[in-house]
């Protein structure tokens, strides 16, 4: 969200100032006011505060400590300076989703630095840094490292462009860190020394996640930290990280509440399973374990001690086969959320109904996304089963190879609270595998009966029924996700014309074109951003938008081959900044 | 299987003829050399633009592509569907002893088969044509070699059933029963499935094997565009994952079909009507579409003149035309020279098929 109101112009505090020279006093004052908005924590509460009147608008810009920034180019470093004095606390988002997937060039964008050089000068007190998508250099951690003496916590998802070489500035010169978070980094080897810069006398960890880092670190030296942590409750190691090691590593830190394990291949001797096995026992508040890195039917078992209290369980990383995850199943009845590949295929499925009863959110990952060994994976029994079994699902991620209308139908019967529907039939196009129809039915169903529905990703054969579909039904709706779908511009104008809350539209490899992208001219101030690739829009279409919507940036994102009058990525954002000043060649703002 | 170079596959007749993937190019060579002479009728039946080659029959008709063909002429060349979007079983369904009949869009190995030429390439496109003077198998061969830098497609073992259309025996060898048999490689899109680079995938031989790992491109990735006449928007795959023309073309194949669906109604795809599989054979196999790539020079080619290898050096993006179009692009190899002259045509269409008439085959003998 951006910090700014989104139309100035309806403030009241600004109307009530063009119409009287003074405004009445306020029935509080500002003390009290300044207190009583000291406890809103929520920024979407914050935003409809400032736009009460002047003095509200003041005092909350006052007692603001965490700023939430959702699109780094919404607004720009000076306009968050000027109005935000006291930031303690900042989550910056970069770059649009479909970046993840490889679809944007390398140097798009979405720098820290210029922001990490005005935090510097303006929030000394800074204590938190959370970046996702964000391209974060070891220029700017050593920049951080140096700037904040109280910096307690960073987090860095999905983010690239750093080395050992700025962990090293964070781990030597952050006194006061309780949270290096890294997660889902990209790209290239991050070398391992930085986890022996820590100080030998530095024991405030709590949350050390390293998991997507792959090269080895000093075990000797992450040992002594994590037995001096007291604190530490998150711990996740990477894979260099051994089955005997990670026993010694959690000997010294029993009170764990998130584990992620390194490897788990690894022979043992009866004496080491033995002892890892109570090591886990012993670990009696874990609740969310992750890793398990190749681990197999041998040595699941010494899990088991450890999964009573489980309520989040992701195997993301660990293929493991229907038999021995029914096994592991068996012993997490508690569990809230499961990520699972798709090697566990139906009949694992079929365990999870029938295990966890209390599941919330499932994630099924494709081992083998490509299709190049023509393995099984999940189907819509499995889907089916787990509706069954799981009635309290609200989240799901699924990836599969077919998928009918009928069971979706009635997987959103068995399930109607969703809010998270994220289907992908990965052969683009591909309709029910039954019938042969579009799956137009299928997302019907889900929109009409999931009316908390706030994200939906859609895949198959679908035409623009399904649109029409979505934009009447799914009043909840905050992000959408296109791939491969409908016939004309009239889908994408009817999600336009609908959807009251959209927020978030990314599409992809659809006939939509500029008739599509106009309509929804008065839409696009009101979300985040709108992401359209392959689609059929026209330069000529872009520049119309670009001018008739000052406040919006429309960027297009040019291929060396591209043809010149094609726009093939085009990305929409509303912003109070302007246009953006540090784009690439390759990205026009028109 | 759709790996493979070669489709061994045996005609009903026991003939042992073999049908070779034309895409194992060094069949191709080995066709080639074996080819005889070819005579000058089968000549006319291609579609000659180039004033250089020496190819000419009398009567020869100008290379007009004559989307209705009216066949049964001798003289007629055949328009050949040079990279028809599925494998054509058509080419390896392959009728016991069709000679080459003018006009007719017919397997390859229809025109083979009976001639005791032990090695017949197994096109993806339909090889008629000779003219209906043609039993000879010198005059297959010659077809063979004129034809033999076309692309071929997929494995004909990949798609099982035949279109009615193509009935005269479909002996297949195509041992297909999995109608949507996947090829072996399938088409990779940038960003799809969607899933994150760092995700690793499980399956240790995939990333040993592939150029994406991680379900990132690697460094030695090779995207090109692929853009379809018709289609509403491009697609991009990465040459590398393919090491045959046979593979990229099952993988487009299987990429674009869902656009040939559009093709079955005057507004495109209808709601609710979505073609079977047979019926989307049936479509594709009655298009006219070829496979082309432009080079590092600009111009636009056939795509299978070159070796793979060549090939992927210097395509820098794909387009399946409609034949119509095609018109126009060569290089073509002559097969008397094995040299390959820049310029000239083979028209190519693939009406007519069923009209092929056997008793005009026989005659033509």
């Amino acid at each position: 969200m951006d910090p700014e109101p989104k139309k100035p112009e309806d403030s009241p505090s600004n109307s009530a100032n063009s119409h009287t020279p003074v405004q009445p006093p306020s029935p509080f004052p500002d003390e009290v006011l300044e207190k009583v908005l000291s406890f809103i924590d929520s920024h979407k509460d914050r935003s409809s505060v400032s736009l009460v009147r002047k003095d509200w608008y003041n005092a909350e810009r006052w007692t603001r400590s965490k700023l939430f920034i959702g699109n780094c180019y919404s607004v720009s470093p000076e306009i968050v300076a000027r109005r935000f004095p006291r930031i303690k606390s900042i989550t910056l988002k970069g770059k649009p989703r479909f970046s993840d997937f490889n679809m944007l060039p390398r140097d798009w964008g979405a720098n820290v630095h210029s922001w990490l050089v005005m935090f510097a000068k303006v929030y000394p007190f800074l204590e938190e840094l959370r970046l996702k998508r964000m391209t974060v250099t070891d220029e700017s951690l050593e920049l951080l490292a140096k700037s904040f003496s109280g910096f307690k916590s960073l987090s860095l998802s999905s983010c690239d462009g750093f080395t050992d070489i700025g962990l090293k500035a964070i781990a030597s010169h952050c006194r006061n860190l309780t949270e290096l978070d890294i997660q889902d980094s990209v790209t290239e080897d991050v070398g391992g020394g930085w986890l022996s810069c820590f100080p030998e006398n530095f024991a405030s960890l709590e949350v050390l996640n390293f998991a997507s880092l792959n090269s080895e670190v000093s075990f000797d030296d992450l040992e002594r930290l994590v037995s001096r942590c007291k604190s530490l409750r998150v711990l996740k190691v990477n894979e260099s990280i051994t089955l005997d090691q990670l026993q010694r590593l959690l000997v010294h830190a029993p009170q764990l509440l998130e584990l992620g394990t390194g490897s788990f291949l690894q022979e043992l001797t009866p004496r080491q399973y033995e002892d890892i096995e109570s090591a886990f026992s012993n670990c009696k508040n874990l609740q969310i374990l992750s890793g398990l890195w190749e681990a197999n039917s041998l040595y699941l078992p010494v899990l088991y001690g450890a999964c009573a209290g489980l309520t989040f369980l992701n195997l993301s990383d660990a293929p493991l086969q229907s038999g021995e995850f029914a096994k592991l199943l068996a012993h997490c009845p508690n569990l809230r959320r499961l990520w699972v590949v798709d090697t566990v295929e139906d009949k694992g499925l079929e365990a999870v109904g029938s295990s966890c009863p209390l599941l919330e959110e499932l994630r099924v990952f494709p081992a083998d996304p490509y299709d190049r060994h023509h393995r099984d994976g999940v189907t819509e029994l499995g889907f089916l089963a787990v509706s069954r079994g799981c009635r309290n699902l609200h989240y799901v991620l699924y990836f599969c190879r077919r998928m009918t209308n009928a069971a979706v139908v009635t997987i959103v019967q068995n399930c109607p609270d969703f809010t998270h529907f994220r289907l992908c039939i990965m052969t683009p196009g591909q309709p029910d595998y039954l019938t042969n129809d579009p799956m137009d039915e299928a997302f019907a169903a889900v929109v009409k009966t999931c009316t908390k529905l706030k994200r939906l990703s859609v895949s198959g054969l679908l035409t623009d029924l399904t649109f029409e579909f979505i934009g009447k039904y799914a009043k909840n709706l905050e992000t959408l996700s296109v791939a491969f779908a409908g016939n004309s511009d009239w889908g994408m104008q009817c999600v336009l014309e609908g959807c009251p809350k959209l927020r978030k539209l990314e599409i992809r490899d659809s006939p939509f074109g500029n008739a599509a992208l106009l309509s929804g001219l008065k839409k696009y101030e009101m979300m985040r951003s709108l992401w359209m690739s392959d689609c059929n829009v026209t330069m000529k279409g872009c520049r119309l938008l670009a001018r008739e919507m000052p406040r919006l940036n429309v960027e297009v994102i040019m291929d060396e081959e591209s043809d010149e009058s094609q726009a093939d990525k085009v990305y929409v954002y509303r912003s109070v900044a302007g246009p953006r000043r540090d784009a690439p060649p390759f990205v026009l703002t028109l | 299987m759709a790996s493979s170079a070669s489709a061994d596959c045996v005609t009903p007749n026991g003939s042992g003829l073999k049908e070779r993937n034309y895409l194992g190019l060094s069949d191709c060579s080995s066709v080639d050399s074996s080819a005889v002479s070819v005579p000058e009728e089968t000549k006319s039946n291609l579609n000659l633009k180039a004033t250089e080659l020496t190819l000419g029959l009398p009567g020869s008709q100008s290379p007009e592509r004559e989307l209705d063909f009216t066949l049964q002429s001798s003289s007629k060349f055949d328009e050949k569907q040079l990279f028809p979007l599925i494998p054509s079983k058509d080419g390896i369904c392959s009728l016991t002893q069709k000679a080459v009949v003018s006009g007719n869009k017919r397997g390859f190995a229809d025109t083979v088969n009976g001639f005791s030429e032990s090695k017949s390439t197994n096109w993806m496109f339909n090889a008629a044509g000779c003219d209906s003077g043609q039993p000879k198998l010198a005059g297959n061969a010659g077809i063979n070699g004129m034809l033999s830098n076309r692309p071929s497609g997929a494995q004909p073992s990949i798609k099982t059933e035949v279109p009615a259309k193509t009935s005269k025996e479909c002996n297949n060898k195509m041992n297909g029963s999995n109608t949507n048999s996947s090829p072996a490689a399938k088409a990779q899109v940038v960003g799809w499935p969607p899933i994150r680079s760092f995700r690793k995938n499980s399956l240790a031989t995939t990333s040993k094997n592939n150029d994406e790992v991680d379900g990132k491109p690697s460094p030695g990735a090779l995207f090109v565009k692929v853009s379809m006449d018709g289609a509403p928007y491009l697609r991009k795959v990465d040459l590398r994952t393919y090491s045959t023309y046979q593979e990229l073309s099952s993988a487009l194949e299987k990429m674009f079909s869902c656009f040939t669906l559009g093709q079955c109604g005057p507004q495109g795809v209808q709601r609710r009507e979505v073609l079977s599989e047979s019926k989307l054979r049936d479509l594709l196999h009655g298009s006219e579409y070829v496979l082309t790539y432009e080079d590092k020079d600009g111009d636009w080619m056939l795509v299978g003149d070159v070796p793979w290898e060549m090939f992927i050096s210097s395509c820098k993006r794909l387009k399946i035309m409609k034949g119509s179009d095609a018109i126009g692009l060569g290089p073509w190899r002559n097969p008397r020279t094995n040299t390959s002259s820049p310029m000239w045509v083979i028209a190519f269409c693939s009406h007519g098929w069923e009209r092929n008439d056997p008793e005009d085959e026989q005659e033509s003998r």
